[in-house]
């Protein structure tokens, strides 16, 4: 085990990272604006990798399955929330359970649509190669997903911190009651961030169906490590789902090459002692 | 219905679910058995979410803690076969019990959603134990049972096994409804309403809520040795999320707070998955759907059906009475 090996692996639990984001970020998002724990994310994002495949079919454009698969989900995301989440007014635990039966039917849904088979969306040729770095190959595949994260995570907090909506939407997560005290539409916001929360998700699964493929159980498999990012990184903050992913990403990554045996509790332990001594997370406010 | 006259009708249905199901199919013996084992996990949960209030997302932490146990002995050492297998059943609730006595230790500082979050991440941390620990837990494999304990009574015939899984259930079922009408299942449903004056009033309720936890705990790794014998397989599976949701959903399902509710919930949960399932493929669909409306229309669950009736009766009657006061003669 050398240096060059550290990097590499280093590298590819930053990637990881960066994917994990996309899905934490939603679901940070939409805990800290309706304190929901939203348990069909997964879903959204399994919904993701099969709704690009689809579209590949259909058009053979890869670049056009990012976008359409995401705003499809963001819709359907939009919709249950509107017509399911909504009208059960504030009671967290009847809306969490709630979504659980939601993920149940999109799972049902999903295996008569697109059928039991291990899929993988196939990546564009410009971006299967890899690239040199001082001697390190680079998957650029990987490369891509560090951008996109970056991308995504960077025009998410300019509208956040620079915007009068982002203000609002900030307001609104430290004190929903105040927010509509001084004339904020919480309902629209929440509104909003549960459509971006599912968009980021499906976004998060065009992508990852490259590498982790997408298959049936995927969306429950994710689901929890998308609770670690928000959990280590705290509910509600943008910064600290990016912190979370990546610790969490790379916690995987060295979790599963140095004790594999011990792979996911390296994982979870950590998890439950920030719930247990701070519950609102690393980087989250009271 | 007053107390008692529920107590007989549950006694009732209990005394005919156990005659009428030996006299069937061994298809429907097998199903049946299967839905008390889950009945029983899901009694553990209705104790911490009916009545302490803490919806919990991971008991299936200790149901596979049970079910492990059982496997590994079984294989390993050839105990629990026999007469020992009385000795294995306290030994799981024992375990159940410890394991729940030490994760209460992080959990139970938690309340609402952040309680379900602490639940799921302790649930996780034993499944990635069960999936990645090859050398104990035989990784995604898991481990594989051939026998069944033989103590006079032969339990490899599915209807002596159902009888020995009945029995467990109907004692768990009065074991928790004598701990539930106690003083402490009394303070259990105080806390649940209100913690915080229970508190002032000078309850430990950290304690209260440890201590029904540790006994969800040794009631789920009960669950876990029937189900280990039930399956015949011990896979990672019996960690896994989604086992965990499943219990939750079969107490609200049910309806939460009313211990039958659950067993009602798992019924029809596997009646719908094992049953509905040989005749059609959307069978899923129904549950999701069944589970959707539950939560949107019918808050205390199945067995708060009744209840829902009076109440749209009595609003019905009052609507036609105002209506008739209220509206002009007809023209």
């Amino acid at each position: 085990m050398d240096l060059h090996y550290w990097l590499i692996q280093t590298f590819n639990g930053i990637s990881y990272g960066a994917l994990l984001f996309l899905v934490g970020s939603g679901l940070s998002l939409i805990f800290g604006v309706m304190r929901i724990v939203n348990l069909s994310h997964g879903s959204y994002f399994l919904w993701g990798g099969y709704i690009a495949l689809s579209v590949i079919g259909a058009t053979g454009s890869w670049a056009l399955s990012l976008p359409v698969a995401a705003a499809a989900v963001a819709v359907i995301g939009l919709l249950m929330e509107r017509l399911f989440l909504r009208p059960l007014g504030f009671d967290p635990l009847r809306q969490v359970l709630l979504t659980v039966g939601f993920a149940y039917l999109f799972q049902q849904g999903a295996l008569d649509i697109w059928g039991g088979n291990n899929l993988e969306i196939e990546t564009p040729d410009v971006l299967s190669r890899s690239i040199v770095v001082g001697g390190l190959y680079l998957p650029l595949y990987r490369v891509f997903m560090i951008a996109m994260a970056l991308a995504i995570g960077g025009a998410i907090w300019l509208v956040m911190e620079k915007t009068r909506m982002g203000t609002a939407v900030r307001a609104t997560v430290d004190d929903a009651q105040m927010a509509r005290g001084v004339g904020i539409d919480t309902n629209r916001i929440s509104m909003l961030i549960f459509a971006l929360g599912a968009f980021l998700a499906a976004l998060g699964g065009v992508i990852g169906g490259a590498f982790l493929g997408v298959y049936p159980g995927l969306d429950f498999e994710i689901l929890p490590l998308a609770f670690a990012v928000v959990i280590i990184g705290g509910m509600g903050s943008l910064g600290g789902a990016a912190i979370g992913a990546m610790l969490v990403g790379l916690a995987d990554n060295f979790g599963k090459a140095l004790f594999p045996e011990l792979a996911y509790f390296t994982l979870y332990a950590p998890m439950v002692l920030i719930l247990a001594i701070k519950p609102t997370g690393l980087f989250g406010r009271e | 219905m007053s107390q008692r006259a529920k107590i007989l009708t549950v006694a009732l249905v209990l005394a005919a679910f156990g005659f009428i199901v030996p006299h069937t199919s061994s298809f429907v013996v097998l199903l049946a058995t299967r839905a008390l084992v889950f009945a029983i996990l899901a009694l553990s949960v209705d104790i911490l979410l009916g009545y302490a209030g803490l919806a919990s997302l991971g008991q299936a932490a200790y149901f596979s803690v049970g079910a492990y146990l059982t496997a590994i002995l079984v294989t390993r050492y050839h105990f629990g076969l026999g007469w020992d297998f009385w000795l294995l059943v306290p030994g799981a609730m024992l375990l159940g019990a410890a394991t729940a006595a030490f994760f209460g230790l992080f959990a139970i500082r938690a309340t609402g959603v952040y309680f379900l979050m602490i639940t799921l991440a302790l649930g996780q941390c034993v499944w990635g134990l069960a999936y990645r620990w090859n050398s104990l837990t035989g990784g995604d494999n898991g481990i594989n049972i051939s026998a069944r304990p033989n103590f006079g009574f032969d339990l490899s015939d599915e209807r002596s096994f159902f009888f020995l899984v009945f029995a467990f259930f109907a004692a768990t079922l009065l074991g928790l409804y004598v701990l539930v009408r106690s003083p402490f299942g009394r303070s259990l449903e105080g806390i649940r309403e209100r913690e915080l004056r229970m508190r002032v009033l000078g309850y430990n309720t950290w304690l209260h809520k440890y201590i029904a936890f540790v006994i969800a705990g040794a009631v789920g790794g009960l669950a876990g040795v029937l189900w280990a014998f039930t399956n015949g397989l011990v896979s990672p599976d019996t960690a896994v999320l989604t086992t965990s949701v499943d219990a939750l959903l079969m107490v609200v399902l049910g309806g939460a707070g009313t211990l039958v509710g659950g067993a009602i919930g798992a019924a029809i949960v596997f009646g719908l998955r094992e049953y509905l399932s040989t005749l059609v493929p959307w069978w899923q669909y129904v549950l999701g759907g069944v589970y959707v409306l539950t939560i949107l229309y019918l808050p205390m669950g199945l067995m708060g059906l009744p209840a829902r009736i009076r109440q749209f009766r009595a609003f019905a009657d009052w609507r036609d009475k105002e209506t008739n006061n209220l509206a002009p003669s007809p023209s």
